[in-house]
């Protein structure tokens, strides 16, 4: 049976059976695992969850602090499990530690890990290896327009949806002819009609009404052809969200004169990236926008733009609010809604603020004032904690 | 394969450069002094555009006669785009409208477009944003040139399905058009005098391929010490162009990059209907509108805007030392772009196509000597 023909069996048999389906059927009704029967990683004695944390390189390891900071502070039941990545080790020693782990844990926040250049092309980029050994299919990133930051565009609210493990981040290349190379780029059809399932049930669930595939099939008429052949399969099994296809140039131009015709948008790899960084820009930086990376089943939580930030690191003045508003996302996936919601207003309403607003944002804040602010914004709202 | 060392450069190479070094030759006049230039209307707002260029250019007595072309897009035979190639060879100029790649044939049909440019080797796409005074964009003061390679990378078209649902496209990045299209982007910044040049690629994730292609880059720049040379991601590139634009100034980048950037920079200064591109090979040099668009949906209905294929069309009479001219007619296209009430429906006016090139054609006629009162 094909995954398409058992996700329909499984959804009409759904009501009989009330979610215990997974087990009958076996992995593949699994792949596709509605928000109903969804459970969260298992807590351990005591109602703590353990979460594996990666700094990572650059301001990562600095707003990975602050985040436990923060979650210490709220009396968040969350433990971390530091899992740390050398970037300039050649062996993959270290990434496969913070790999089990994550197994293990189920749930993950990293900060971006260097890929340097300079080392030779056997040497994979450690955060693709991470996606692609977790299988975390889908990158969603949710742009908008914040109230208190000062942008060109106004009434942003763009969500991006990005398949995350091939495409051309396959980093299959070679050199037959000295002086030629070929990257390959893959597309499949079982991963094209994954994510853009998980695109439209995402739509669905937020009641978004039009979903738009990003594409360039006029010259990738087999790979980026097959992709939206595949989106277009998927529409029709639902009737009431709106689809439309555009090509990534055309979409692109769009995003800077009007992007506030789109509405969810679903795309292959490398458009992803670059999509998602022109919204980033759009709706004011990569310091505001938090992304999420969900697998079947792991999360891993991490800033929108993936930037390491090695010039900014340990001065201060790094922007905590993606860094922040991802660990939102991140107690959101552990149903933990309460606490995910009074650190998102909290952060909220420090970003409102422009004398808080760090220099990316051009202002002249700095990184602890902006934390300490929010700190203070949960405690003068929140019944649980006392005054220190 | 020759390489492009600029020692060992022909000089029949140098004739591609757009800036005349007195090596160069323009295509040679026929008897009497008029160019022969191959015209493709292509389609969507193609045609309606071309032919306000061949009015513009009568009305200015511009000594250029235009041999048109017709690519028909709904055939599969590549006998019309074949033709066309033809007739370039034979002119070695040629202005083009955009012609439609339907999505719903076969995918042995392969992009005219694409066909044309990898055929002529037409190796470098050169586009110049600039902000236009006349212009409202939530941008100032950009001033940013794309040189994007127009040959290869991600538009290779070569593709095959080995396994059934899973699609393999190959993106192709070879030593020499990437010393070359860098070579060009170097002495095209060198020329107009400009200060930086930005590599723009995915290196991090493509080792090989684009850390080829920024290995070349990195070589040309070495033999140009006057310019300062820099690479960015793209990802990173298309966030800073959203905003701060204004840090660029020569980008020089693989196909695909280009197309992606040059759309956002287009975007930037105020649409796809006001920037021109060119294309320019060895020996061959194709003008068309930056962002190629068919403009299907606002086809033959006169809201189109000319601007674009008009200054394609001047650059295109830079290239044949027809510099008068050239400046007549941009001089006329920028003036009028300063009148808002002459904007077209994409910069957020209501003028038509036709209220557009009337007061270009006025603006002409006011100026120069050439034409007397009609």
């Amino acid at each position: 049976m094909t995954t398409r023909s058992l996700r329909s069996l499984s959804g009409a048999l759904k009501p009989l059976f009330n979610g215990h389906l997974s087990r009958v059927y076996g992995v593949s009704a699994c792949n596709q695992r509605h928000k109903s029967t969804y459970a969260p990683p298992p807590a351990r004695y005591g109602g703590r969850h353990t979460v594996t944390l990666i700094p990572g390189d650059g301001i990562g390891p600095e707003l990975a602090n602050h985040v436990r900071e923060l979650f210490r502070f709220c009396c968040v039941p969350v433990d971390f499990e530091v899992v740390n990545v050398d970037s300039s080790m050649a062996s993959e020693d270290d990434i496969n530690n913070a790999i089990m782990a994550i197994r293990r844990n189920g749930v993950a926040l990293k900060g971006n890990i260097e890929t340097n250049h300079n080392l030779p092309p056997s040497y994979k980029s450690r955060n693709n290896l991470l996606r692609t050994t977790l299988d975390l299919y889908a990158n969603v990133m949710h742009c908008q327009s914040l109230p208190g930051v000062r942008t060109r565009h106004r009434n942003i609210d763009i969500m991006i949806i990005r398949e995350n493990t091939e495409g051309e981040y396959s980093s299959l290349e070679h050199e037959n002819v000295p002086g030629v190379v070929e990257c390959l780029k893959i597309i499949t059809k079982t991963k094209s009609l994954r994510i853009a399932d998980y695109a439209f049930r995402t739509a669905r669930a937020k009641g978004r009404r039009r979903v738009t595939a990003v594409h360039k099939a006029n010259i990738m008429k087999l790979g980026d052809g097959l992709f939206l052949e595949c989106c277009k399969e998927v529409a029709c099994g639902y009737p009431e969200i709106s689809f439309d296809s555009m090509i990534v140039d055309n979409t692109s131009m769009q995003l800077v004169s009007r992007p506030q015709q789109f509405d969810v948008m679903v795309m292959p790899n490398l458009y992803g990236n670059i999509v998602s960084n022109v919204c980033a820009g759009l709706v004011g930086g990569p310091g505001l926008v938090p992304g999420a990376n969900y697998g079947e089943d792991y999360a891993v939580f991490e800033t929108g733009t993936r930037n390491t930030g090695k010039s900014i690191a340990n001065r201060n003045s790094a922007n905590p609010t993606a860094m922040l508003l991802a660990s939102c996302l991140l107690l959101d996936h552990l149903r933990l809604h309460a606490y995910a919601s009074m650190i998102r207003r909290a952060i909220l309403s420090t970003v409102t603020e422009t004398r808080l607003h760090t220099a990316d944002l051009g202002g002249q804040g700095s990184t602890s004032d902006v934390v300490q602010s929010i700190m203070n914004a949960i405690q003068s709202t929140g019944p649980q904690t006392l005054s220190i | 394969m020759w390489s492009c060392q600029t020692d060992s450069c022909p000089s029949a190479f140098c004739a591609a450069h757009p800036q005349r070094q007195g090596e160069n030759i323009p295509p040679p006049a026929k008897y009497g002094g008029r160019h022969t230039v191959t015209l493709i209307p292509g389609d969507g707002i193609g045609p309606e555009l071309l032919n306000h260029v061949r009015e513009v250019f009568r009305f200015s007595c511009v000594p250029v006669d235009f041999e048109v072309v017709h690519v028909n897009s709904a055939l599969e035979t590549e006998v019309d785009i074949n033709n066309a190639i033809t007739a370039i060879r034979r002119n070695g100029v040629a202005l083009k409208g955009n012609i439609e790649t339907k999505h719903t044939m076969a995918p042995s049909v392969k992009s005219r477009n694409n066909l044309l440019r990898t055929s002529l080797d037409l190796f470098a796409n050169v586009m110049h944003c600039q902000s236009l005074p006349g212009v409202q964009t939530r941008h100032k003061n950009i001033d940013i040139m794309i040189i994007r390679e127009n040959t290869e990378g991600e538009y290779s078209s070569l593709e095959h399905e080995s396994v059934s649902g899973v699609v393999e496209s190959l993106k192709i990045i070879t030593r020499n058009n990437s010393l070359r299209i860098a070579e060009y982007a170097f002495r095209l910044a060198r020329e107009k005098g400009r200060r930086k040049v930005t590599a723009v690629h995915k290196a991090n994730i493509m080792k090989l391929g684009d850390g080829l292609f920024l290995e070349c880059c990195r070589e040309v720049a070495s033999g140009y010490p006057d310019i300062t040379f820099e690479s960015m991601i793209v990802d990173n590139t298309t966030m800073q162009l959203v905003s701060k634009p204004q840090q660029f100034d020569v980008m020089v980048m693989p196909n695909l990059y280009g197309n992606i950037v040059s759309n956002v920079c287009a975007g930037l200064v105020g649409g796809p209907g006001l920037v021109p591109g060119a294309n320019y090979g060895r020996d061959y040099a194709v003008f068309e509108t930056a962002t190629r668009n068919t403009g299907k949906s606002i086809a033959n209905r006169n809201i189109a805007n000319p601007t674009a294929m008009l200054l394609a069309s001047c650059m295109m009479l830079d290239h044949l030392e027809l510099y008068d001219h050239a400046s007549s007619i941009r001089n006329a296209v920028l003036t009028t772009m300063n009148e808002t009430r002459l904007h077209t429906a994409d910069i957020g006016g209501q003028g038509t196509t036709l209220e557009v090139v009337q007061s270009i054609m006025r603006f002409i006629q006011s100026k120069g000597q050439l034409t007397s009162d009609l």
